[in-house]
């Protein structure tokens, strides 16, 4: 068997290809060398797997063939499609969706392989949690799917009970596993098949649409695993590598975007934002008095000052803001005002979403900057403007105790001297928090949306390059 | 409603109560806005620009009918005596030292709001003229120093030898002294400041001054953010680090207020020590002043050559920013007043705030207003004491327990593994090994994954974990055609994801580009 040990060795090529291609996206210099890295070690190890499937097949070789070719076809059309007409907004459900296809693809697979291959306890085993797996995944990313994409409302589905539903849900998939162990028969297969479709629905349905960043990761990971069950019920180690890989990764992904929020991963899953706070302390009263500017106000604060800080939230990507955004900072930096982005772990609607909006606005990434990096700098920041971010620059955070986000990292925005907070009205954000920032005396307020506001900035910026006149002459 | 803004009637005064970006301000309010002929002339906004920026100009004694009457100052008596019934006054007043006008406008049967009466409290701090006004005063102190002192403020290395930078010494660190510190830092100056507020320090910091420390000066943290007296040891402490700081001095700004009047800081003893052509400015002049030597509005030369200066027109000196700093402070206020941005005024008794500025209403004294408490107090009171070394403990504690439980479950759960493994055939140990080793890569690998880059990474663990497609394709050639259709199936959907991720992936990586 030539064939097959050939196969091995191109397996293991691919698979190290793969751990590249990861690697290589750690920094953005090297991030397009590990995309080809990828796309090099996927060649391979379908060029591989073609030549195996043909060799094994059991019909004339040419019907194999057809088909194989019918796939790619089929998977070349929609991707590429979808690939290229995607908004950079839609990221989060063209991820979602993705990933349901993994999901369908290990239960198809874990069917399949219980047709196919015979009996023994372990491998049965592997095609149950296979297949569980997988449909968990795939009925969870169909709905994060639809909701991230307003198909179906965003808010958490809250059944009664709904913690003793997904236990029992558990407990009976455990009942038909003994079952079917015991039986291999079809049934138990099927009907755990149903309870798993189910559960993966509830579970995603009753988690609110602020915390679809964690579940998208959440998701990404499970995917992972199913690919690894699937590595294991067959028996192939390139899979198994794979689906480490991206089960890890989409771990690590809901850790970190956990932490951002404070929040822990149980309590996400377990559904329902302020679930486990109970009702968010009543508005502590008294906040005082806002103080609001416009436009022209913002632009002399902005031709005044040498360092300004932008932190972006995905308000801004919903007024579709970011380009305007890009132009007036391309503007202040041709005049020498040191600019640069502060963007929090949860701005956007998947980790690092806020990254590639700006990055379509076609800003530079080397000033768009992490939480941690730009924090100890905004103490010594002129102008901090807040565009569309609101729980993520919450001092309360910080300094009162008993806030439904208290703990959380935000950015420290108030140290700066002055703060412009660009908002539609003073209505609190996701959280159901008001904002104390907005009453700060450093803090003014901008209202409007943000795309017409920003972009009169620059309109007072450019009349005023034009005409040459002072800073804060009479209007 | 109408807003009137009359020329100022004290002699001197070149400010004025609107400029013409305010002006556009109020009308935004919806407030019609009048302004009499020439009002702005004095701080260089001419009538042209506030018939621009929508304002009408009209004669004085139009302006004065309107009802609404913005000024700065006091208007003078004819003026009070022409007011309408129903007008509302808004203008500084200084209502604890003058009975005998909030006497007067009550007996006119108008309202008014005394703009320096506004409450110390952080949401009022918008319409607070008088942090204005000391923040002007802070900075123009520093000028009207640096053109009489005979030197540069910063220190230079020259060609010609070298000059030392200015020694700038100041005294209370309120809104004025620290515009003061502001301005004479960015001249270069060694700036040096006290404060008997202990709570302040940082703040001189933060402005880039060294905070000047006397032994037993500093008081209690203060409870309604006012400086309070001091007790007699106190007192000889501190007049002993201003004798040694002000000798050193080559500037002396001193602001220091106590509830309206002026504690002598600098005695003549002081200023005799210091250095001929030094200079003191006095920003208590208009409550007596700090220096002894001081006149108020008036620049003195003491024997040994000091120049004291005690003018009391600073903020007039800067007719320009003060006018519209302070027509600022008039918009917020007018913001308070005007919740519904209707144009009409209405005056809520209930608000702290504008309780305390109403001076009289209707016609009806209203002064003294009920005492405002600080803000930021009562959060402060409320906190129990508590025992740190109590709480270190029981931290350590639960730590400890987690550590404990932690141990045990991990192994617990390599025990389980261990048996698992044990029991299962050898081809399935061999493939947990490369499971094992590939998530302990995986974790690494995706921790050195920048943040910025964490979508497309997804969208590329996305493409890859489209590899499943291996596993369908090897079943796609059964001879049973449930199975090679189930297979079909799972292929293509699969292969989506293998060129709609990869392609996604390079898509958003061609975008991100670093600054050329």
């Amino acid at each position: 068997m030539h064939l097959t040990s050939l196969v091995g060795a191109v397996y293991l090529i691919a698979a190290l290809l793969f751990i590249l291609s990861l690697a290589g996206l750690s920094t953005q210099a090297t991030a397009r060398r590990g995309n080809l890295f990828g796309m090099a070690g996927m060649v391979l190890a379908l060029a591989a797997t073609v030549a195996l499937a043909l060799e094994n097949s059991e019909r004339p070789v040419l019907v194999t063939l057809l088909l194989i070719a019918l796939v790619f076809i089929i998977g070349a059309t929609a991707g590429i499609w979808r690939a290229r007409s995607v908004e950079m907004t839609q990221m989060p459900e063209m991820i979602a969706i993705l990933h349901s296809f993994v999901g369908l693809a290990a239960v198809l697979v874990g069917f399949n392989s219980y047709l196919t291959e015979p009996a023994e306890t372990v491998h049965q085993v592997e095609v149950f949690l296979g297949v569980f797996i997988g449909a968990i995944t795939f009925t969870g990313s169909v709905v994060a799917y639809l909701k991230l994409s307003a198909r179906m409302s965003s808010a958490p589905l809250m059944l009664p009970r709904r913690n003793t539903l997904n236990l029992v849900a558990l407990i009976a998939s455990l009942g038909l596993l003994v079952w079917f162990v015991g039986q291999n028969a079809l049934v138990p297969l099927l009907v755990m098949t149903v309870v798993a479709l189910a559960l993966g629905w509830h579970l995603v349905a009753s988690i609110g649409g602020g915390d679809m960043p964690v579940v998208v990761s959440m998701l990404n990971s499970y995917s992972g695993w199913a690919a690894a069950a699937a590595g294991f019920m067959l028996g192939n180690d390139l899979l198994i590598v794979v689906g480490a890989l991206v089960g890890s990764s989409g771990a690590i992904l809901s850790y970190i975007m956990c932490k951002a929020m404070n929040r822990s991963f149980i309590s996400v899953i377990l559904g329902g934002f302020g679930a486990d706070t109970g009702t968010p302390a009543a508005d502590s009263g008294d906040h005082g008095e806002h103080r609001e500017v416009l436009a022209e106000e913002v632009a002399g604060m902005l031709r005044a000052a040498r360092t300004v800080v932008i932190t972006p939230g995905y308000g801004m990507a919903v007024a579709k803001a970011q380009y305007p955004v890009a132009d007036l900072v391309s503007r202040l930096r041709a005049s020498g005002v040191d600019v640069r982005f502060g963007v929090h772990p949860v701005a956007g609607r998947l980790p690092g979403h806020m990254n590639v909006l700006l990055a379509e606005a076609k800003v530079p990434y080397d000033i768009v900057l992490e939480l941690d990096e730009i924090n100890d700098d905004l103490a010594q920041t002129d102008v901090v403007l807040v565009i569309g971010a609101n729980d993520t620059v919450n001092p309360a955070a910080l300094e009162d105790p008993g806030s439904p986000i208290a703990g959380m990292p935000v950015l420290e925005v108030w140290n700066a001297g002055q703060v412009v907070v660009f908002k539609r009205s003073m209505a609190t954000g996701y959280a159901g928090v008001q904002n104390p920032l907005f009453f700060r005396e450093n803090t003014a307020m901008l209202f409007g949306d943000a795309k017409d506001q920003v972009e009169k900035i620059v309109l007072a910026l450019a009349a005023d390059s034009v005409s040459g006149a002072p800073a804060l002459s009479a209007r | 409603m109408k807003i009137g803004v009359p020329r100022e009637s004290r002699p001197g005064e070149r400010l004025v109560a609107a400029t013409p970006t305010t002006v556009a301000q109020l009308r935004k309010l919806g407030y019609e806005v009048v302004v009499e002929a020439g009002a702005g002339v004095a701080a260089s906004y001419p009538d042209v620009a506030f018939a621009e920026a929508g304002a009408t100009v009209v004669a004085a004694d139009e302006v004065w009918t309107s009802d609404i009457v913005t000024t700065v100052d006091v208007p003078a008596e004819e003026r009070l005596a022409a007011l309408r019934p129903g007008t509302t006054l808004v203008s500084m007043m200084a209502p604890h030292s003058r009975p005998e006008l909030i006497e007067r406008l009550a007996g006119r049967g108008v309202t008014a709001l005394a703009l320096d009466a506004v409450p110390r409290i952080s949401r009022a701090q918008s319409l607070d003229v008088l942090s204005t006004l000391s923040n002007v005063a802070g900075y123009r102190a520093v000028i009207e120093a640096a053109e009489e002192f005979g030197g540069m403020f910063t220190g230079q290395v020259t060609a010609a030898g070298k000059t030392p930078p200015a020694n700038v010494f100041v005294i209370g660190a309120g809104v004025a002294g620290l515009a003061a510190i502001g301005a004479a830092g960015s001249l270069g100056a060694q700036v040096r400041a006290f404060d008997v507020r202990p709570e302040v320090g940082e703040q001189i910091e933060s402005m880039g001054a060294q905070f000047v420390q006397a032994e037993a000066a500093q008081q209690e943290v203060s409870a309604d953010g006012y400086a309070a007296a001091l007790t007699a040891e106190q007192e000889r402490q501190t007049a002993l680090m201003y004798a040694q700081e002000t000798a050193q001095a080559d500037v002396v700004i001193t602001t220091a207020l106590v509830r309206g009047t002026a504690p002598t800081t600098v005695t003549a003893a002081m200023v005799a020590a210091m250095r001929p052509g030094s200079v003191i400015v006095d920003l208590a002049a208009p409550g007596g002043g700090n220096c002894e030597l001081t006149v108020p509005g008036e620049r003195v030369v003491s024997d040994n050559g000091v120049v004291v200066l005690g003018y009391t027109d600073l903020t007039s000196r800067m007719p320009r920013h003060t006018s519209q700093l302070f027509g600022t402070n008039i918009v917020h206020l007018m913001q308070l007043l005007t919740p519904e941005r209707n144009g009409e005024m209405t005056l809520d008794l209930e608000d702290p705030v504008q309780r305390g500025m109403t001076v009289v209403h209707d016609g009806e004294v209203l002064w003294p207003p009920p005492p405002v408490q600080v803000s930021a107090l009562p959060a402060v009171e409320q906190v129990e004491p508590v025992d740190h070394a109590e709480l270190a403990r029981v931290a350590q504690q639960t730590a400890q327990r987690r550590r404990t439980r932690r141990t045990v479950l991990a192994g617990l759960g390599a025990v389980l593994l261990a048996l698992m493994l044990t029991v299962s055939p050898d081809q399935t140990q061999q493939h947990f090994t490369v499971f094992a080793l590939a998530v302990v890569v995986g974790y690494y690998v995706i921790f050195n994954v920048k943040h910025a880059l964490h979508t497309p990474l997804m969208a590329q663990t996305n493409a890859i974990s489209g590899i499943i497609l291996v596993g369908a394709l090897l079943q796609i050639g059964s001879a049973d055609v449930v199975v090679s259709t189930i297979a079909f199936a799972a292929a293509s959907v699969a292969s989506i994801n293998i060129f709609g991720g990869f392609l996604v992936t390079y898509r958003m990586l061609g975008m991100f580009r670093k600054d050329a």
